[in-house]
This record gives structure tokens, sequence and C-alpha cells, in this order.
């Protein structure tokens, strides 16, 4: 471009012209070169020192010289050899699967709904919705530890009120299932408003006419959906269910402060609390970069989905 | 006609319930924030409302130790993380919109690629690296700025991206005009570019706000100590192990703490609402 708005002037003057243009060449990479740096130091460099200390029996003691013994692929052989390993990664991807499930479709039936609604009942969900969004996460736990407390906590109340059973003094985290029951119950809220308001958006786009043709021909809502909507915001959802099994596959603190650190075990741990407790609390830093590597591949191989298409509808040219 | 009408009627009514189910537990923070602890603790059947509305849970948090300075370690990392991160993005944003170079194509992949790593597979090599700065020798753990390092290079991606995103709806001809006219390429930056993407500098700059304000997992990795921590580690720790008691205490910090998100947030909804999908729906 800077080239078309020379030729606009019309190229008064010759200047040194090998100069100009390497000093002009050089202007992008300057300008990007702050991100650059930032990234290399702070993502690029700790991936490469990960992968070394892997490699390493790296732990409390070696800490301060920052290298320990090299010993091969043993921190590999050993994480893959153990059971809590294998327990935690399915654990993970259930949860992942449940959490993902639930948002993307509770989120599509509530943007539909959202539809259907009279303006001003629309609007107050709207409201409510991104004051949901709006809760900081830390926040958000700390008002499900309040409310699903054993002594005093109102969901015991509500439950027994009407009638599903008596909740009088119910330990939701009594049980690994129930515990990551409840951590589910915290992050769908808190990622429904968005899946809800992007679907919403996307439905603005469906052509009205077809859905009205559709309905005088006598199609049912479901056929309606399936074959007028859905092909409209097929994308999107592609879109919101990658991002959704991204942030729900690597989610931590929702689930490490709302069981509460004494209640933290093997048998309710997923991905990221064993990552954290191989790491920060039992300072096996070679053998948690060991587990660190494995998650991030996994990762990485499922955002390779989301990436293709990102930059397919980003049209990056 | 009555059957249209009695269906309408129902999902507003469905309507209603999701809206009270989705909004209640902030409802019960707010309402509990101003109840005494009596009133919490006194009785099984929680009241509605409070009934003697009072505001010495909100005094006695922010007279417990380290709440004050704490805030202010917050504000500071946040600030400092937010104005390098922007600036940052913004040449990186410039470079990329106003430039064709080789390695621009990957530069852009690999933003997206990097914004979806989760930042709890670095917390290894990040604590290390930072406890012994290569090079410098520095120890950066308990020191704000280790913590700002992180912020910066967590919001970078993203903003970068939603940058590039607002630099693509200024017709270039605006700026070629402006040169046509005699302005320098610096002149037309700063009398036409920089006033049109204000808004998504600011956008940006409450995003990463959000963002960092938010943050728990490397602020409880990297300061462990009360006078260095970031807030959302003191409310994290207000209850300790225990999980007993002062919940008026608890909803009352933690409504103090959400309220500067809320505010920016409804600022900014729309913007970050395009933004997290914004190569899908922007193009």
């Amino acid at each position: 471009m800077g080239a078309t708005a020379e030729a606009a002037v019309g190229r008064p003057r010759r200047r040194p012209l090998v100069w100009r243009r390497i000093a002009n060449g050089s202007v992008p990479y300057l300008l990007v070169a702050p991100v650059v740096l930032v990234l290399f130091a702070v993502l690029a460099y700790p991936i490469y020192y990960l992968v070394r200390i892997s490699l390493e029996d790296f732990t409390l003691f070696t800490l301060a010289k920052g290298v320990g013994p090299y010993i091969g692929l043993k921190n590999f052989s050993s994480v893959l050899h153990d059971q809590v390993f294998w327990h935690t990664l399915l654990r993970t991807v259930v949860f992942t699967a449940v959490n993902v499930t639930l948002t993307i479709v509770g989120g599509t039936l509530i943007a539909l709904l959202l539809k259907r609604l009279w303006t001003p009942v629309r609007i107050l969900l709207t409201v409510g919705l991104i004051l949901v969004w709006a809760m900081p996460p830390v926040v958000a736990v700390q008002v499900w530890i309040w409310m699903t407390n054993v002594q005093n906590g109102v969901l015991n109340y509500v439950l027994t009120t009407l009638h599903f059973g008596n909740y009088d003094g119910h330990n939701w985290f009594g049980s690994p299932i129930s515990s990551l029951g409840m951590a589910t119950t915290l992050i769908v809220w808190g990622a429904l408003p968005f899946v809800v308001i992007t679907v919403y958006a996307a439905l603005s786009q469906v052509p009205h006419e077809l859905v009205e043709a559709a309905q005088i021909d006598g199609a049912p809502s479901w056929r309606v959906f399936k074959d007028v909507t859905m092909p409209v915001i097929a994308p999107i959802l592609y879109l919101l269910t990658c991002l959704s099994i991204l942030w729900d596959f690597g989610v931590f603190t929702q689930v490490y402060l709302l069981i509460g650190q004494p209640a933290i075990v093997p048998a309710n741990y997923v991905m990221g609390i064993y990552l954290w407790e191989q790491a920060e609390v039992l300072d096996l830093y070679g053998r948690g970069a060991a587990i660190s590597i494995l998650m991030l591949v996994i990762v990485a191989a499922m955002s390779i989905f989301y990436v293709r298409r990102m930059v397919r509808t980003a049209e990056i040219t | 006609m009555s059957h249209r009408l009695g269906q309408k009627l129902g999902w507003n009514a469905l309507g209603l319930v999701v809206f009270a189910v989705m909004v209640f537990p902030v409802y019960w923070m707010i309402s509990t924030a101003f109840k005494t602890n009596d009133e919490i603790n006194g009785s099984v059947t929680p009241g509605w409302v409070p009934r003697h509305p009072t505001l010495q849970n909100f005094s006695r948090v922010t007279h417990k130790a380290y709440f004050w300075t704490d805030v202010k370690n917050t504000v500071i990392v946040v600030l400092v993380a937010i104005s390098i991160a922007v600036v940052f993005a913004f040449l990186a944003a410039v470079a990329l919109e106003k430039y064709r170079f080789t390695g621009r194509k990957f530069f852009l992949v690999l933003l997206i690629g990097v914004q979806m790593l989760p930042g709890i597979g670095l917390i290894i090599p990040l604590y290390i690296l930072l406890a012994h700065v290569p090079l410098l020798h520095l120890n950066l753990v308990n020191h704000l700025s280790g913590l700002i390092v992180v912020y910066i290079s967590a919001v970078l991606p993203f903003s970068v991206w939603t940058l590039r995103g607002f630099l693509m709806g200024i017709p270039k001809e605006l700026e070629e005009a402006a040169m046509v006219d005699g302005s320098s390429r610096l002149g037309a930056f700063f009398r036409i570019l920089l006033p049109l993407v204000a808004p998504g500098l600011v956008a940006v700059s409450v995003f990463a706000f959000i963002v960092s304000w938010n943050e728990y997992v490397f602020a409880r990795l990297l300061l462990n100590d009360g006078s260095t921590q970031t807030i959302t580690v003191w409310l994290a720790n207000y209850i300790g192990g225990e999980k007993a008691l002062d919940w008026g205490g608890l909803m009352a910090a933690s409504t103090l703490i959400a309220l500067p998100v809320v505010g920016f947030f409804l600022l900014v909804q729309r913007r970050i609402a395009f933004g997290l999908t914004a190569g899908a729906v922007r193009g």
C-alpha cells in the first residue's frame, strides 16, 4: 500500500532507492517486534524450557540451580504408567463433554426462546444474561460455596421446599461425582450468556421469508429448525463448540476453588488440577512438566479444528 | 387465536423462569451482603430480602487486613499491563493491516493458535523462569512485575486480533486522501487513523481490564504474600479451608470485587460479543 500511495503522489523526487526500500520494508517488522518479543519470552521460551525439564529429574532441590539431572523419557513413562493420569484424563473428557453439551444445547434453546418473547421480557432476560456474563469466576465460586453449604445453603432449602426430596443438611461435596456436578452447574451457568447472545445474533441472519414459507407449507417446527435455521447458525455453533471444548478441558479455577484445597483428592482431579497438585503441592516439576506437555499436545490437536475454521472464515490474505 | 395467545404466554412465562434461575445467584450475593450475620445464620429458613438492611458487612470487609493493599496491587498490575499491551497490540495491528510482508500470514495464524493454549499448562516453566529470570538474574516471584509480564502476553493475541478488525473497517481512501493533501504518513496516522480506531482501543482496554482483574491462577502462583496479592486471591482466601460462617462479609466482598467488572462490562458488552468471534462474525 506504501507503493500505491507513492504512485498517487507521482514520486516527486528520486532518493537513494535501496536504502529507502530497506527502511520501508523493515517498518512492519519493527511494528510487530514488541508483540513477537513478548510472545517469545512468555510463550515460546517457556515451552522450550517445559520440554527441557520434562526430560530432567527436576524437583524442589534442583529449583535453585535451574537444571536437574537428565533422565530421558522417564517422566513420561512414569506418568503414562500411572493409573491416576488415565483416570484423570478420562474424567476430564467426560466432564468436558457434559459441560460443552449442556452449554451449547442449553444456549441454543435459550436463544431460540429469546426469539419468541415479548420485547420487555426479552430485554429483561438479555440484561440478566449480561449481568451473569460479567460475574468474575472467582466471585461466582464464592456465591456457589455459600448457596450450596451444608448448614444453611439456599439450594438445600429450595429443593426441600419444592418437594424434590429431603435435602436438609445434604452435603453436595460428599462424592467426586456430586462435587464435579456442582462444578458443572457453575461452569455452565457462567458460559451460557456468551453462547446465548452469540447464537441469538446468528439467528437474526436466518431469512424470515424462508421460515414463513416453510411454516405455510405445514412443516413442523423441528423441521423448520433443522432445515432452515440450522444451516445458517451451524458455522457459529461449530466455533462455539470448539471454543467451549478448549476452555472446559483446561478448566482450573472454578473446580479448584469450589471443591476447595483440603477436599481435592485424586478421585476428583481434572487435568488442570492434577497438574497443579504435581507441581505446586508435591514440587515434582519434571513430572508435572511431562503432564503439561501431554495436556498441551491434546489441546493443540483439538484446536487445529478451531484454528483452521477461523483462518478460513477470517479470509486471511 | 386464543390457542396462539396461550402459547405466547407460555413462552414468556418460561422466559421469566430462565431469567429467575440465571439471575438468582447474583441476587442472592447482593441480598446476603446487606444482611446481618445473625439473620443469615440465625435460622434455617432464608429471608428473600434483608430484614434489617445494613452496611456493616461492607465496612467490616474493607477494614480487613490487606483489602485495600490488594485492591491497589490489582489496579497497578491491571493498568500497567493494559497500557503496555494496548500500545504493542496497536502497533502490530497496524503492521498486519497496512502492510504486506513475509511471515504475515504465519503470524496471524499463530495469534489464533496461541490464544487457545490453556494457561495452566504453562505454570511450571513460568514459575521457574520468573523465579530465576535468565540473563537478568532477577527473582520476580512475589513482585508485581512478574505478573504484569504474564498478563501482557495473555491479552496480546486477542487485542491484536480485535484491533486489526477495527482497522479493517477504516477505508484506505481516507488515509490516502490525507496523504494526497500533503500529510505525511505519520500525520495521516494521527489525524485520521487514531480518532477512528479510538473506540477499538477503548474496547480492547476494557476487555484486557476484565481479563486481568478476574485472573486467578497466575496471581495465586506468582504472588503468595498478603501484601503483594491481588484481589481475587484475597477473596479466594477469605473463608480459608473451613468453608464457614462469615457469609455476609464474603458476599459483601464479592459484590465489591464484581462491581468494577460489571460496570465496565456493560460499557462494551456489544463489542466484546463481536470480538470473541471476531473472525467469524466480522470477517
